[in-house]
């Protein structure tokens, strides 16, 4: 797998030549304190890996406090890439590379990394008080605790201030560079270039702050040089462009998605988008990007609370916008009352839940699948609502264009089911050609529809009632959230006609055609073993389905995309292979469904840590499945740390 | 007969729903919808383009009654519904009916955020001092002491003021009227229907079943000129069945005095135009027993409106980078090439 290949280096031709390695693919993680700057110095390193051609995934994994105190374990932040020159599907199961910029960083990163893999940490910053913040008792890089690394002690303060000592910045302002000093090392350790992150910098700090700008382009290339000229790092990767279909790439995270597939929803449905939110983790960026695209004509509105964000969006559906909001799980419980109005009223809506760790305020930062049962069944009353849940963050594009064909189609609110790692997480993403995507044809009546009458409750084919909006002559009428008598809409207590409307309303949601693939398929149509999957998980599944089969598992994953109604063919999919496994970001969510539905004795795999699936947990996960090791409902994914067995080597 | 201009003037009756009301006999809601009615034909007011949207409760089934378009949504939330709606359809006329629990209980939040907002939307507050349609618990603008079923020894809370609680809250537009005093009622919903941005009316409304006589002091007859003052803009403030008292600022309090001793130059001067909201504020607090309660409109000044700055927000952006390019925006600004 591993070649070694002498080439020259491409710096001045004064450097020593160190041999290069083409390896095919490598994953790096920078962590250090919250203020380190380490998200940027990682999502520097992803846009520059994905302009050379890799395929790319990332794992950014911050903490909740913005500035926890600094060098302690509450207060890391860390970010991981996933580089490779073939397919990958995840940000990584093992670290190659770790950069740990305190203590701290490394404690609580450390055990991530490969045995034999790089650590470069930052030296000085293990001083007595560093390493008491952190618990150690002594220094970790005195004794032989890491002696299953390739540690690399590197001044960096210390380089980084001599670097930018001209820079006429203050000492505060110099220290905050070092986080571009340590991604010039990784960018010398991983033979990239640096024109990117240098184009970044003057585009954000050139004409505003020259001396900032001036400062991180000479610490980034004083990184650079002193990859290349120091005895410390001994050998430069490379990975090859990744094998991708041919097109035109950009690097895309699932906010970003659901925003740019909000606009294109709204230009497909020759509307005006309106997005209404309040601030939440992890879904602020959604209002954020919304906020953004004034020259679309959308209208972004920051609401006082969750439940004025998701009124707003139902009176502007009323006034016939193409209406959303957006929250995470929290903001879903606050909402609850309102989704039902939308069922009542049958008005077109996208609920985006932006799923983190709960309950309660739970884990905020953290990602999680432990919403499913709460958009499926959590407002009162018989409330059936279609819930989508995107498989990857530039899936979600397409999922935010089919919640709104869904919604418009059938009058009724959507949900769209993201996560924490999708939202946040970024991958390559094959940029779709507009023009080629199918319009959404949306009528609003002009005219009565039964002889001289307006009836706002009759229903069509697809059992949707016509969506009149206000401003059009001769159809006035009244809706709210009293029962609705059955084809004219007016209050109605009757009996008979509340069983009849529950049931149309349930009818209408269970006849819904998918607006795009029901579920993703990976493998043969049958088989000893099914992993069936949904959300953020796809990666990790389909990765582990892979290897599995390589270990000649009769194995196939269907990746559920339509929760409700669920496909149509699941059932039938589920008799077709003798044993079936639900790896879970929560205790069995859709088990519970699945099992209920189906009649189905399917098992669980689930992991409630805050932290995506590795593929090395679903493989071992299954390999126990088979040999017969999940004796109840479902297996835990274990906390403890993983053995050499469990981390997969790209060495290997 | 196809010859003759068509005559497209409506009367109040041409206002009404389809729909049989029922709100008890005697319920003050009728009165409000009859003026209502009346302004909206006094006004020309286009049914097709008039929403009325309405949280909980007795008032809240307001829209079923008028033949415009309306919503009847869920407790609390009626300016949320309403703001989206007029956000997104500034050409709509957006009404908004509430009640003294759904506005300033259950959707206290809402109420003071539309306000400082000021969205385009009028609204009109029944404040009859109870819960009516959950059968008669006491509710935010109860006084305090006030024997329910709920509160069998008296409620030991504060009751809110309305008027009080809009211009703490910036409201640009605040007036108070009572639901049986028909003239002055059909005045302060057309100065309100003629207000741009948000117009907040608080009308006394008696509900004769759970809480009849809330407001005696200020209709009955014999009274009702002594514990009411009339506002008009410019004027003294000055009440009694002769005019005989009028209201003197003494220090930062108003204090009754008599008209034949003081000079009408030396009273209190109303001026609903004046920026500087503490005039009216000022007027919100006076109340029965301890000075008349004024009615008509406190304060009427212009400010931008939201929907308007959020439209400019969207024209400028669109004037500096012309109409948004949704191919570029799919696309983004770094891609690179697999061949």
């Amino acid at each position: 797998m591993i070649s070694t290949v002498a080439e020259q280096g491409v710096g001045d031709g004064s450097a020593a030549i160190k041999p290069r390695r083409v390896v095919p693919d490598v994953t790096v993680r920078f962590a250090g304190d919250s203020g380190d700057g380490m998200q940027l110095a990682g999502t520097q390193f992803t846009d520059t890996s994905a302009l050379v051609g890799n395929d790319i995934s990332t794992l950014p994994d911050f903490p909740a406090e913005i500035r926890a105190p600094a060098g302690t374990l509450a207060g890391v932040s860390g970010f991981q890439i996933h580089f490779s020159s073939s397919d990958i599907f995840t940000p990584g199961d093992a670290v190659d590379a770790l950069v740990a910029m305190n203590p701290a960083a490394l404690k609580t990163n450390v055990r991530s990394v490969k045995a034999g893999g790089i650590v470069i940490v930052n030296d000085d910053s293990f001083g007595a008080n560093d390493l008491k913040k952190a618990g150690y008792a002594s220094s970790p890089l005195e004794d032989d605790s890491l002696a299953r690394w390739r540690v690399i002690r590197v001044p960096i303060d210390k380089l980084n201030q001599a670097a930018v000592k001209d820079s006429g910045l203050t000492a505060k302002q110099m220290d905050r560079c070092k986080n571009f000093f340590a991604l010039g090392m990784c960018y010398w350790l991983y033979d990239r270039p640096l024109e990117p992150t240098l184009d970044y910098i003057v585009q954000k700090f050139g004409k505003k702050l020259p001396a900032v700008a001036a400062a991180n382009a000479a610490t980034l290339k004083a990184g650079y040089h002193f990859g290349e000229t120091a005895e410390l790092l001994g050998e430069q990767y490379r990975v090859e462009k990744a094998k991708l279909a041919p097109g035109v790439y950009r690097k895309i995270t699932g906010n970003e998605a659901v925003v740019i597939g909000m606009a294109a929803a709204a230009r497909l449905a020759g509307k005006e988008l309106f997005y209404a939110s309040y601030p939440i983790t992890p879904a602020s960026p959604i209002l954020e990007g919304v906020a953004d695209l004034k020259e679309f004509g959308a209208v972004s509105f920051q609401a006082e609370d969750e439940i004025c964000a998701i009124g707003a969006a139902i009176g502007a559906a009323f006034g016939g916008a193409l209406a959303a909001t957006g929250t995470s799980g929290p903001g879903v419980a606050l909402k609850s009352e309102a989704i039902g109005l939308a069922v009542m009223t049958e008005l077109p809506l996208v609920v985006v839940d932006v799923q983190r760790g709960g309950p309660s305020t739970g884990l905020p930062t953290k990602t999680e699948q432990a919403d499913l049962l709460q958009v499926m069944f959590g407002r009162n009353g018989e409330c059936p609502v279609p819930v989508i849940a995107p498989a990857s963050p530039s899936d979600c594009f397409a999922a935010t264009v089919e919640a709104f064909r869904v919604a418009t189609r059938y009058m009724t609110p959507v949900m769209l089911l993201s996560d924490g790692y999708i939202a946040n997480g970024s991958e390559p993403w094959l940029v779709p050609d507009f023009a080629a995507m199918e319009r959404m044809t949306i009528t609003h009546p002009t005219t009565a529809n039964d002889g001289e009458e307006f009836l706002p409750y009759l229903r069509n084919t697809d059992g949707s009632r016509p969506w009149a909006i206000p401003g059009t002559p001769g159809l006035e009428h009244r809706i709210g959230g009293l029962e609705k008598e059955d084809v004219t809409g007016s209050v109605s207590y009757d009996p008979a006609n509340h069983q009849r409307m529950v049931r149309l309303r349930a009818a209408k949601v269970a006849g819904i055609e998918p607006a795009g693939a029901a579920y993703l398929w990976t493998g043969p149509q049958s088989g000893e073993l099914l992993l069936l999957g949904w959300g953020g998980t796809f990666g990790a599944i389909k990765a582990a389905a892979l290897e599995l089969a390589k270990q000649g598992v009769a194995v196939s994953a269907c990746h559920v995309r339509y929760l409700n109604p669920l496909p149509a063919d699941l059932g039938d999919i589920l008799k077709r292979f003798a044993k079936v496994l639900v790896p879970e970001l929560n205790m069995g969510q859709l088990r519970l469904l699945v099992r209920g539905k189906y009649l189905v004795d399917a098992r669980g795999l689930n992991k409630v840590q805050g932290q995506p699936f590795t593929i090395g947990e679903i493989v071992e996960g299954a390999a126990a499945f088979l040999r017969g090791e999940i004796a109840s409902e479902s297996r835990i994914v274990s906390t403890e740390l993983p053995t050499a067995q469990t981390v997969l080597s790209s060495e290997g | 007969m196809s010859s003759a201009p068509e005559l497209n003037v409506l009367k109040p009756a041409d206002y009404a729903s389809d729909q049989d009301v029922r709100w008890c006999p005697g319920c003050g809601d009728y009165s409000i919808l009859a003026q209502m009615k009346k302004v909206c034909a006094k006004l020309g007011m286009d049914r097709s383009k008039t929403v009325f949207v309405s949280g909980i409760g007795c008032s809240s089934r307001f829209p079923y009654y008028m033949n415009t378009y309306g919503f009847h949504t869920i407790h609390g939330r009626a300016p949320t519904i309403a703001t989206g709606l007029k956000l997104a359809r500034p050409d709509l006329t957006v009404w908004m009916v509430t009640g003294d629990g759904d506005a300033l209980s259950i959707g206290g939040n809402h109420f003071i955020h539309i306000l400082r907002r000021n969205v385009d939307v009028k609204i009109l507050l029944f404040n009859n001092r109870i819960y009516g349609l959950t059968k008669g618990q006491y509710s935010p603008t109860s006084e305090v002491g006030k024997k329910t079923k709920s509160t069998p020894m008296g409620s030991p809370d504060n009751p809110i003021r309305p008027i009080s609680l809009a211009i703490a809250a910036e409201a640009t537009f605040a007036a108070r009227a009572i639901d049986i005093d028909i003239k002055h009622l059909e005045y302060v919903l057309e100065r309100a229907a003629k207000h741009v941005g948000t117009a907040f009316v608080e009308i006394y409304q008696n509900c004769n079943i759970f809480n009849d006589g809330a407001f005696d002091f200020a209709t009955d007859k014999q009274s009702k000129a002594d514990t009411t003052l009339y506002l008009e803009h410019g004027k003294p403030l000055i009440f009694g069945k002769n005019r005989e008292k009028g209201i003197r600022l003494h220090g930062m309090n108003p204090e009754v005095v008599s008209t034949a001793e003081v000079k009408a130059d030396d009273l209190l001067i109303h001026d609903e135009r004046t920026s500087d909201p503490s005039l009216a504020f000022l007027l919100s607090r006076m109340r029965y027993p301890d000075s008349p309660e004024p009615l008509g409109v406190f304060r009427d000044v212009e400010q931008p409106c939201y929907g308007d700055l959020v439209a400019q927000q969207i024209a400028d952006a669109k004037a500096r980078e012309g109409e948004g390019e949704i191919q570029k925006l799919i696309t983004g600004p770094d891609t690179w090439t697999v061949t």
